[in-house]
């Protein structure tokens, strides 16, 4: 189970992520978590947002580069410690992670990571041998 | 007071130097046409015959050549002399695929020295000067032209070559060097080394001759002020034989070009029409001493202007303009030929689409490229180091092409600025040639 994460290429520039924002704004668009990757001139903004299909279409008619990258999202307590527990079931279980973001919503103590792995069929299963399971799409729309 | 270094040729009347043309010229051109295959053919294709040309005014009835003549007859194919009569190459910066080898004979060489010989003489320079070399030596003909005028004059030539300016500045106090020879920029960058290691009281120079790229009025003045020199323009192009085809006098108000050796024709781009003094084309040469690779009526794609008025240093030989632009595409960056064709090869080989835009600056007298390309689909991924990695290829390619460091910069679909629906290609920010 998966949720599509949006990636957008945007320029290192002044005044960019405003124009990418209020595009997502005009077109009431809910963002669940937002992360950035920056390079020298370039950065690369992931977002989980409550319409990907819907947001994806809007940006490409604005012109922008996007991609839909499949990625697992996990519920964990907001507590010391939660954070480990999956880190550790997928070091143990040999998954090699990429970039991974966490964000809160309002349900109240709890928090959910994105993991962006190379294998999500591996992931999931690892994951799944020790009771944790990954959320769907439908599960992050409604948030 | 003014230097020759050959004044009975530099100043020598119109009637000899017309005479001196006609008669070299027509040797000129039954020679290739005798021995060279290439012209043989191009000049049957246009019905001339050697017989033709009985002096400069015929000489409008030759076909042109062109770079891409040069290219198409890479490497032996111009060649007018044995192989074993040459004993030298240089050859064009490293422009894949436009490369120009040019061949001399010992003759050739001993001309092509004379040549930079009277440009170091213009500056003032005599046996008792130090002539400071960086120009590049090597390939480049920079290094070989100007050391070779050096010799000739019987100054104390430093071949330093180009770059470490710490050993330049320490070799320019240590052994007193009074005339530099470098391109305007990496001299105007000296002076700001100097002037910062406070060592302008240090230095003797008193002349700079400084070619190879364009510089304007402002850089002049400069290079001048800070480094307490006059500063001499001197110009050339491997094709014809290097730095010295033309030069700067005391006057400072255009180049002479040495009439001897080269035929001078400014013509209309478009239509090939030869025009007269005083009006804006491109600039063609014929030599008419070159041995080993001589050009007939060779299209420069520099645009300037020609002047016979009578100059006021003596010398007789008429004068160019610098550049004041290019009837090409090309572009001169860090004195590397740059042709926007070459950077839109390597985008289509890496993958990226033709929609680009070069950017050329020169920030701290030293040039700038910069290469826009706007993002695809196909070239992104939410991994910025995948994005990066394939940036740093294509950064790669380019050098391994120009070999010179472009900057990339990857903007956003749509954002490159489109004039009628046609890509604005070059935005050169140097303002270089301001007539």
């Amino acid at each position: 189970m998966t949720v599509k994460q949006i990636s957008v290429f945007v320029e290192n520039k002044a005044g960019r992520l405003a124009e990418l924002t209020d595009y997502l704004n005009q077109h009431g668009i809910d963002m669940r978590a937002l992360s950035i990757a920056e390079a020298e001139d370039f950065g690369v903004v992931r977002m989980i947002v409550d319409d990907a299909y819907k947001t994806s279409c809007v940006l490409k008619e604005a012109g922008y580069v996007v991609s839909i990258t499949p990625v697992l999202a996990v519920e964990i307590p907001d507590e010391p410690g939660s954070l480990y527990k999956i880190m550790k079931i997928l070091g143990d279980g040999g998954v090699n992670l990429e970039y991974t973001y966490a964000f809160l919503t309002r349900k109240k103590n709890t928090a959910y990571i994105i993991l962006r792995v190379e294998n999500n069929e591996r992931a999931v299963e690892v994951l799944g041998k020790q009771g944790i399971h990954t959320i769907c799409q439908d599960a992050i729309a409604g948030l | 007071m003014e230097h020759y270094y050959q004044p009975e040729i530099e100043c020598a009347s119109r009637e000899q130097i017309r005479a001196w043309q006609d008669e070299r010229l027509v040797k000129t051109v039954k020679h290739v046409y005798d021995h060279v295959e290439y012209y043989r053919k191009k000049m049957d294709e246009k019905g001339v015959k050697p017989e033709d040309i009985k002096s400069v005014d015929d000489l409008h009835k030759l076909p042109f050549l062109t770079k891409d003549d040069l290219r198409d007859a890479y490497p032996y194919g111009l060649l007018a002399k044995p192989l074993a009569d040459c004993v030298r190459i240089q050859s064009t910066s490293g422009t894949t695929g436009r490369r120009v080898v040019a061949f001399y004979t010992q003759h050739d060489i001993d001309l092509w020295d004379d040549c930079c010989a009277r440009a170091i003489a213009a500056a003032g320079g005599t046996r008792e000067d130090v002539v400071h070399v960086c120009y590049g030596y090597g390939l480049f003909t920079g290094g070989p032209g100007l050391n070779g005028g050096s010799h000739k004059i019987g100054s104390l030539t430093l071949p330093m070559s180009s770059g470490n300016t710490d050993r330049q500045i320490q070799f320019m106090c240590d052994l007193g060097s009074t005339i530099l020879c470098c391109t305007p920029s990496y001299a105007a960058y000296l002076a700001e080394s100097i002037c910062e290691r406070g060592l302008r009281d240090k230095i003797k120079l008193k002349a700079g001759i400084f070619g190879a790229e364009a510089w304007t009025e402002e850089m002049r003045h400069d290079i001048e002020e800070k480094l307490g020199i006059k500063a001499y323009d001197i110009y050339g192009l491997t094709e014809i034989s290097g730095p010295g085809v033309s030069f700067e006098c005391s006057e400072q108000t255009g180049m002479h070009i040495n009439e001897d050796h080269f035929i001078a024709e400014v013509i209309n781009p478009q239509t090939g029409e030869v025009l007269p003094d005083g009006e804006k084309g491109e600039l063609v040469f014929t030599s008419i001493t070159k041995e080993a690779f001589p050009l007939i009526r060779y299209r420069t794609r520099d645009i300037c202007i020609l002047s016979h008025k009578k100059c006021s240093c003596g010398r007789t030989h008429v004068k160019m303009t610098k550049p004041l632009g290019r009837s090409d595409d090309m572009l001169i960056v860090k004195g590397v030929n740059v042709f926007p064709s070459q950077i839109e090869t390597v985008l289509l080989n890496q993958g990226y689409p033709a929609n680009y835009q070069i950017i050329v600056d020169r920030v701290d007298n030293s040039d700038t490229l910069e290469v826009q390309v706007e993002m695809t689909p196909e070239m992104f991924s939410d991994n910025v180091g995948i994005v990066g990695a394939r940036e740093k290829e294509l950064v790669d390619a380019l050098k391994s092409m120009l070999g010179i460091y472009v900057r990339v910069r990857l903007v956003n679909p749509k954002t490159i600025a489109r004039s009628e629906g046609k890509a604005v290609r070059v935005v050169d920010k140097r303002n270089l040639y301001k007539s």
